[in-house]
Order: C-alpha cells, then structure tokens, then sequence
C-alpha cells in the first residue's frame, strides 16, 4: 500500500495541473455553453416549440442537414479514392497533394468562402464552363454543397490514411494467393477492414459541414426558404434582438452535434476494434 | 532449396500483378484523385492569388497600407499573441494531468476537451453575447461600469479562446501518452526537481508536437471568422479582424483588396501546412 502511494506520487504536480485545466475549461467551455442551456429554460415550452419549428427554421434545418448529407457522401466516395491514391500509388506531385489535403482545414473559412463563390461564379474558372449546360452552381444550394464537400474533405482522408497504411500485405498476399481475384480480395479483404474508417469519416465531415458558416455565406446566395443555412438564420435572429429565437434554435443544434459527437465516438471504438483484430 | 528459389522468381510478376490493380485501373483512380483535389482545393487556392493580383502590385500593395487594414492586421496579431499562450499553458498542464496520472473520469474529460471543436462557430459567438451582451447575464452590471467586453477587443479574445480550446492539448495528449513516464521517472529518482525535470526532460521529447500545436492553433485564431464574427460588432478600424476586412471588403465589391487581404491569411495556411510537413517528418526521424 505504502509502495503503491508512493510510486504514484513519484511524478509531481496532479493537484496543480488537473486543478488549472478544470478552471480553465469551466470558464471558457462549460459556464459559457451552460448559458445557453439556462437561457432557453427561461423561455415557455409552447414559445421554444413555435421558435425552433416555424416554416423558415424547418426550411434552414432541410438545407442544412439535406446538403452536409450530400456533400459528405461525395467525401465518404472521393475522400476514400483520394486516401487510397495517396497512400498505395507513387506519381510525381503525391506528396504536395498530400500536404495540400488538410488546406480547408487551415484556410481560414471566409477565404474559402470567397474564393469558392469567385471560382463557381457565372463568370469564374469553374462557374464559367457549367454555365453553358443550365448549371448554377455559386448562389444556389448547390454552392452549399460544394463549400460543404470542400470543408469536409480532409476528415475523410485523414481519417482512413492510417488506416490503409495499417493493412499488412498479408492479408491481401494470403487472397491471392488462395485464388481470389484483385477485385475480390478488395470486396472481402480491404473493404471490410476500411468501413468503419469511411463510416467515421462520414461521420466528420457531416458534423463539421453542419456547423459550418464562414465559408458558406458567400456562395449560398442566403434566400430564406431556398438557400439559407441554420447558422446564418441564427445570426439574422440575434441582429433583429431576437434573443430568445437565436438561443433556442443553437440549443437545437447544440443537441444535434452532441449525437453527432456520441455517434462518431462508438464509430472510433468499431473501427478500432475491426483494425486491431 | 534451389526449386522455391527457382518456384519464387517465377511467381514473382503474378504476385506483383494480383497485389496491386491493373495499370488502367491505378491510372484512372489517381486521374480521378487528382482532378477532384484540383477542382476543390488546387483552383480556390490558386484564384486568391490571381485575384489578388489581378490589377497589379501597386494595387495589391495599397490594399495591405490602408488604414483600416492596418488596423485589423494589428488587432489580429493582438488576438493571436493572447489566445494562443494561454491556450499553450491550458494545453501543456491538461496534458500533464491526464497522461502522467490515473483518475476516474479521465475519458470523460477528454471528451470535454474535444467539446469546441464540435460546436458551430456561431453559437461559439452566441454563448459569450448571453453572458457579456447587452441583454446578457453580466450586461447591466458591465453597462453601469463602462466595460465593454461585447463588439469590443475582449469579446473577441474569449470567442477565439474558445474556438482555438482543444488544439495544443489534443495534439499532445496522445504524444504524451505514447511516450509514456519513465523518462520522468528516471529523471525524479535520480534527485531533479518536478520543474526542472518538465523543462529538461519533457519538454523536450514534446517540442515537436508544440510546435505543431502552437502553429495551428495560431492559424485558426488568426482565421476564424464565425464566432467572431457573432462578438465583434464589425466596427471598422476598430473590432476588425483580418477574416471580418475581407469580407467587409468582399460585400463591397472591392475583389482586389478582399483577396489582397486574404492572400495574407492564404500565404499563413501555406506556412501551416509546410510546418506541419516538417514537424512530421522531424517526428518519424525521432521515431526510427
């Protein structure tokens, strides 16, 4: 007993350190998000309701969740085909690709957000060559979509890299050697090991694409109804004073990044335990 | 002996070939990989600097010396040099705690550490307006007393704290964990002092992983835009960041000076990504 307490007090300075980082966090993290929560009790059940309900609201939640489904499925397809590139094949420029993969992580959003609404413009790089054919892309719900797939790339990615990297070759030498075709021992072999890794990368880009702002306002077009997005409603709410309309919906998203977090968490703990077997 | 040898070599082209896929099929993917990565990061990143300097130098030049620029190029530096230190402490103790110690209710907080990366930047904002706003908690009181904390420089530093929490703690939690403590141990045992043994001994097996930490967590308190957005009041001059001058400037219609302006904010991402490179690099030559 002695020993044990004695082995574990070897390393100096718990009390200090866990004492700053339970201060820290309860002044900047809980107390603030605590006020949200605390302000919404104030409001009635039937004022709440009519506020995270009404027709503009339900419309922003459809093309908040509606595009950050789209644009994460497109990641979930290209993020792993990206993954899979980078990590098995050699070409000349792999290795700046790989680096510029985390860039919407570290580009600050309003400069996606201009840049992307520049590029997918009528008169832009991109926006240009799809004008012809009847395809709007910047100021329509489909420029969500694009900002939305951009933010969330390098969540996929990143997320399945070690992944791949991790597959002994084993495995894949022991199929064909056993007579499985290439095509088969991707379907039985690898694809099993990366889906859970695909599915939490999904997962990712979804949360992150939800709660996503900066880079979507300038290629939206910002239409209520059509093409506004949740967070913006929330800003429009708090510069018209509507306190109370603002705090209640951001609670309603508050809740939905919360299952979304929980959700990701036991997708880590699958693919964990499908990689470690 | 010589029959697998000779079983070996001839079996060799087969298993390359059942090993990897067909050369068609590895051209078309990495075509795919590529273009995707083109059309949705190499041509945005590649217009701000076209756009930046679309009308010339002088004008991209002009763009950086206006006052108001200035201003906001300041009180981002400003942020930055507030947000990030305090974040770095934060970080460095969190992880000291959590790695070096049990206690129950470890995963818990880590969790809770994790907690604002997952919530939306504007209802980052939103939360520092409930309690420092005018209608706010504290605002009345704030009011009587001339503090301004909301649409003014401290409001800003909170809501970018908050935003930038997690990133040098999550960054060396699990570097910590995987270095283990012996190393202190030893140090402890053989008669160092718990400060001396953090600073010749920690410290530096984790300089790496500070770096990269202090890196990206400057680069978003540098860049975020919606949580401050919520707190600043967009007072020019004044309550302007970097990422609130482009698009005060963007709205304006005046493209030049928005990329300008922004091509700083894209050269830093550049700087990031090209340290991050290294530091990775640096970490893998540690390891082997």
């Amino acid at each position: 007993m002695n020993l044990r307490l004695r082995k574990q007090y070897v390393i100096p300075g718990f009390g200090p350190t866990l004492g700053y980082t339970i201060f820290y966090l309860s002044l900047i993290v809980l107390i603030p998000l605590s006020a949200l929560v605390i302000n919404t009790a104030g409001m009635t059940r039937e004022a709440f309701v009519a506020a995270v309900t009404s027709p503009r609201v339900m419309a922003s939640y459809r093309v908040t969740f509606g595009a950050a489904l789209i644009a994460a499925l497109i990641n979930a397809v290209f993020g792993s085909l990206v993954a899979w590139v980078l990590v098995r094949y050699d070409f000349p420029g792999r290795r700046i690709l790989d680096a510029l993969v985390d860039l919407p992580f570290a580009l600050p959003t309003a400069v996606v957000g201009i840049t992307l609404a520049t590029v997918y413009s009528a008169k832009g790089w991109i926006g240009s060559l799809l004008e012809p054919h009847g395809i709007k892309i910047a100021y329509t719900p489909l420029g969500i979509v694009i900002a939305m797939t951009v933010i969330g790339l390098p969540f996929v990615v990143r997320t399945l890299q070690p992944v791949i990297e991790d597959i002994e070759k084993e495995t894949e030498e022991a199929a064909a050697s056993l007579g499985a075709s290439r095509w088969q021992t991707f379907c039985h072999v690898l694809f099993p090991v990366i889906v859970p890794s695909i599915l939490t990368g999904f997962a990712l880009a979804f949360a992150r694409a939800v709660g996503e702002y900066g880079s979507i306002i300038f290629i939206a077009g910002n239409m209520p109804m059509v093409s506004e997005i949740t967070s913006l409603l929330i800003i429009t709410k708090l510069e018209q004073y509507d306190y109370s309309g603002a705090t209640a919906i951001a609670l309603v998203m508050l809740v939905a990044s919360f299952v979304m977090l929980l959700t990701i968490n036991l997708l880590q703990r699958w693919s964990r335990k499908v990689t470690e077997v | 002996m010589s029959d697998t040898l000779q079983t070996k070599l001839n079996e060799t082209p087969d298993r390359r070939r059942v090993l990897t896929e067909p050369a068609a099929v590895r051209w078309l993917l990495t075509g795919i990989a590529v273009l995707f990565l083109g059309v949705f990061i190499l041509l945005p990143l590649a217009a701000v600097f076209v756009q930046a300097l679309e009308k010339g130098l002088a004008v991209y030049f002009a763009a950086l010396h206006e006052t108001d620029a200035l201003a906001a190029i300041r009180l981002t530096l400003w942020v930055a040099a507030i947000c990030v230190p305090l974040n770095l402490i934060f970080g460095l103790a969190a992880a000291w705690a959590i790695t070096k110690f049990q206690f129950p209710g470890k995963n818990f907080l880590v969790t809770l550490i994790d907690l604002p990366f997952s919530v939306s930047p504007v209802i980052s904002g939103l939360i520092f307006v409930l309690i420092f706003g005018l209608q706010g908690w504290l605002g009345s009181w704030l009011d009587a007393h001339q503090i301004k904390i909301i649409f003014a420089t401290p409001g800003i530093v909170l809501a970018t704290i908050f935003v930038t929490f997690p990133f040098v703690a999550r960054e060396l939690i699990p570097l910590m964990e995987s270095q283990g403590r012996d190393d202190e141990e030893a140090a402890l045992v053989l008669g160092a002092g718990g400060l001396q043994t953090f600073f010749k001994i920690t410290l530096p097996n984790i300089k790496w992983g500070v770096i990269y930490g202090v890196i990206i967590c400057n680069a978003r308190a540098m860049g975020e835009f919606g949580a401050v957005s919520v707190v600043s009041g967009h007072i020019r001059g004044a309550t302007n960041t970097i990422p609130l001058h482009v698009e005060i400037l963007y709205n304006e219609y005046n493209f030049a000076a928005a990329f300008a302006v922004a091509s700083l904010l894209a050269l830093l991402a550049l700087v990031t990504l090209a340290v991050k490179s290294f530091v990775e690099w640096k970490m893998r030559e540690q390891l082997s």
